[in-house]
């Protein structure tokens, strides 16, 4: 019987019974509306906050302003861990240079450079950006590197015993070679950076969806923080969706192979 | 001129550890420019290990290898790999895999398809040059990379047992189609092989190596004896059922024998 439900309805069934439950919570009065506001209040407050101006901005321009730091620190960690990575797996001095660095780094929070992404760069987007980076870079590189390492020895011999250059080796067979690991990487990144974006916005900007929720705590209006949390979470999930769709399309068209 | 000159060379695996290996000693030997020498051994006398130094894919611990009078420092196109693996590029065409060195040499895009359909041509592989590496059986991919090689002109040709992981017909073909193939475009070879047989009938010259460490346990001609008896004439079958070629393949194979026989 169980058997034949199909396997949606299940995840529909969980998302419709917390919400019930929430809203009964609140409904028979056990919590008050002060401490947590109801779904279909935060349902009003969203749609309140996409027509209506709130802290400077409508909804959608806050997050499309978080979205746009997210991109640029992302963009960055990619831009620098990947090809770093890509070469701490093919030279063995740079990997004994940089590792121990990297591994002192990698267990730093993103949110522990807050102090320091205000002190160097203030209210300004480089702060935001530095977080992000902080977030995303380690499994940009780890990815890359446990990639480049695991790249058939004989492709690179083979490359170099016909001609190729370092920067066509890197190109055109450690890159290629480690796809898939470099994918599912960003995929982590994502997730990272755009959890440490929310942690930075809640310090150092005026703008984002980060900042929709200290104003919504300095308002006293606990619907808002909600509401901003559930944007944060649809574009994670978004996010998500997106990178696991280009990662089960690069590792399979690379396990034919 | 190509020519490998393998100046008393040493390889000493981990000679600052507490266990060096003496992988190869005082290894002294001239290929001849156009020559075809294949190196037989039991395994782990170094015969692998000799091919990398002169690739330059390995350090030489003492000696020197040069190779068209330029002492070997590196690996370079001068001096292109095929091995056992095929090692192509599974993300490439086969187009793609055929002019890689070619690019890194500088040749122009015309020179790169000319040679794409010579030697498709060549290996009989005509219209397989938008497939992919894993759309082809072993023997057609081990064909693409002696194209490869063979693309960019290399002085010297170094085979590490490239019929190695081929299946027995598949290889007798290749062996065949080699003899053929160098025969047209005449290169320096280094051929390593397991294979007395694939050793006797490709090679103008054996080096027999013995092992504890690696050195030349004889050298045995093979050229005087192909040309007389007129090998190249005959299919591969015939040449291995002829006298003139089971007196040698005996003669290796009572080298090789000594050898293990001295380990036992």
């Amino acid at each position: 019987m169980i058997r034949r439900i199909p396997l949606w309805l299940w995840s529909v069934s969980g998302i419709v019974l917390f919400f019930g439950l929430w809203q009964g919570v609140v409904s028979v009065g056990w919590v008050s509306e002060f401490v947590l506001p109801s779904p279909i209040k935060v349902v009003d407050r969203f749609l309140t906050l996409m027509g209506r101006p709130f802290a400077g901005f409508l909804l959608w321009e806050h997050a499309l302003s978080s979205l746009g730091r997210f991109m640029s620190g992302y963009v960055l960690a990619a831009a620098i861990g990947i090809p770093l990575g890509l070469m701490m797996g093919r030279f063995r001095l740079l990997d004994e240079i940089i590792t121990p660095l990297f591994e002192s780094y990698r267990y730093v929070a993103p949110l522990a450079w807050v102090p320091f992404a205000a002190l160097w760069f203030g209210t300004g987007i480089g702060g935001p950006i530095m977080i992000i980076f902080t977030g995303a870079f380690a499994p940009c590189l780890v990815n890359a590197y446990r990639g480049a390492k695991l790249v058939d020895m004989h492709l690179i011999e083979a490359a170099q015993t016909h001609g190729a250059s370092e920067f066509r080796i890197a190109r055109e067979v450690l890159l290629p070679g480690s796809l898939p690991s470099i994918v599912a990487g960003l995929r982590i990144s994502a997730g990272l950076g755009w959890q440490s974006l929310i942690g930075a916005e809640l310090i150092v900007v005026s703008s984002g969806i980060g900042y929709v929720m200290t104003q919504g705590q300095m308002n006293l209006s606990p619907e808002t923080v909600i509401t901003a949390m559930l944007v944060i979470g649809l574009i994670g999930l978004a996010l998500d969706v997106i990178l696991r769709m280009i990662e089960s399309r690069v590792s399979s068209k690379w396990k034919r192979e | 001129m190509s020519e490998i000159v393998i100046d008393n060379v040493t390889k000493i695996f981990g000679a600052a550890s507490a266990e060096p290996f003496t992988a190869i000693e005082d290894f002294d030997f001239n290929v001849k420019d156009q020559e075809f020498i294949s190196v037989v051994g039991p395994s782990g006398c170094g015969k692998t290990t000799l091919m990398r130094m002169v690739a330059g894919l390995e350090s030489i611990t003492d000696g020197e290898i040069r190779v068209a009078d330029k002492p070997v420092v590196g690996p370079g196109p001068d001096r292109a790999v095929v091995f056992q693996q095929f090692a192509l590029f599974p993300w490439k065409t086969v187009r793609e895999n055929i002019v890689f060195g070619m690019k890194s040499v500088g040749a122009s895009k015309a020179e790169q398809n000319d040679a794409v359909e010579f030697y498709l041509g060549l290996m009989k592989m005509e219209g397989t040059e938008d497939k992919y590496p894993h759309q082809l059986s072993g023997g057609m991919q081990q064909r693409v990379a002696i194209a490869r090689s063979y693309a960019i002109n290399p002085g010297v040709l170094l085979m590490d047992e490239p019929f190695g992981a081929l299946d027995a017909q598949t290889r007798t073909i290749m062996q065949e189609e080699l003899v053929r193939v160098s025969r047209d475009n005449p290169r320096t070879v280094m051929f390593i092989t397991h294979s007395v047989e694939e050793a006797v009938y490709l090679a103008d010259r054996v080096i027999v190596m013995g092992r504890n460490p690696g050195h030349i346990r004889e050298v045995i001609d093979v050229a005087s004896t192909r040309q007389s008896e007129k090998w190249a004439e005959e299919p591969i079958d015939d040449v291995m059922e002829m006298s003139s070629f089971t007196h040698l393949r005996g003669q290796v194979w009572r080298l090789l024998r000594e050898q293990m026989g001295a380990d036992m």
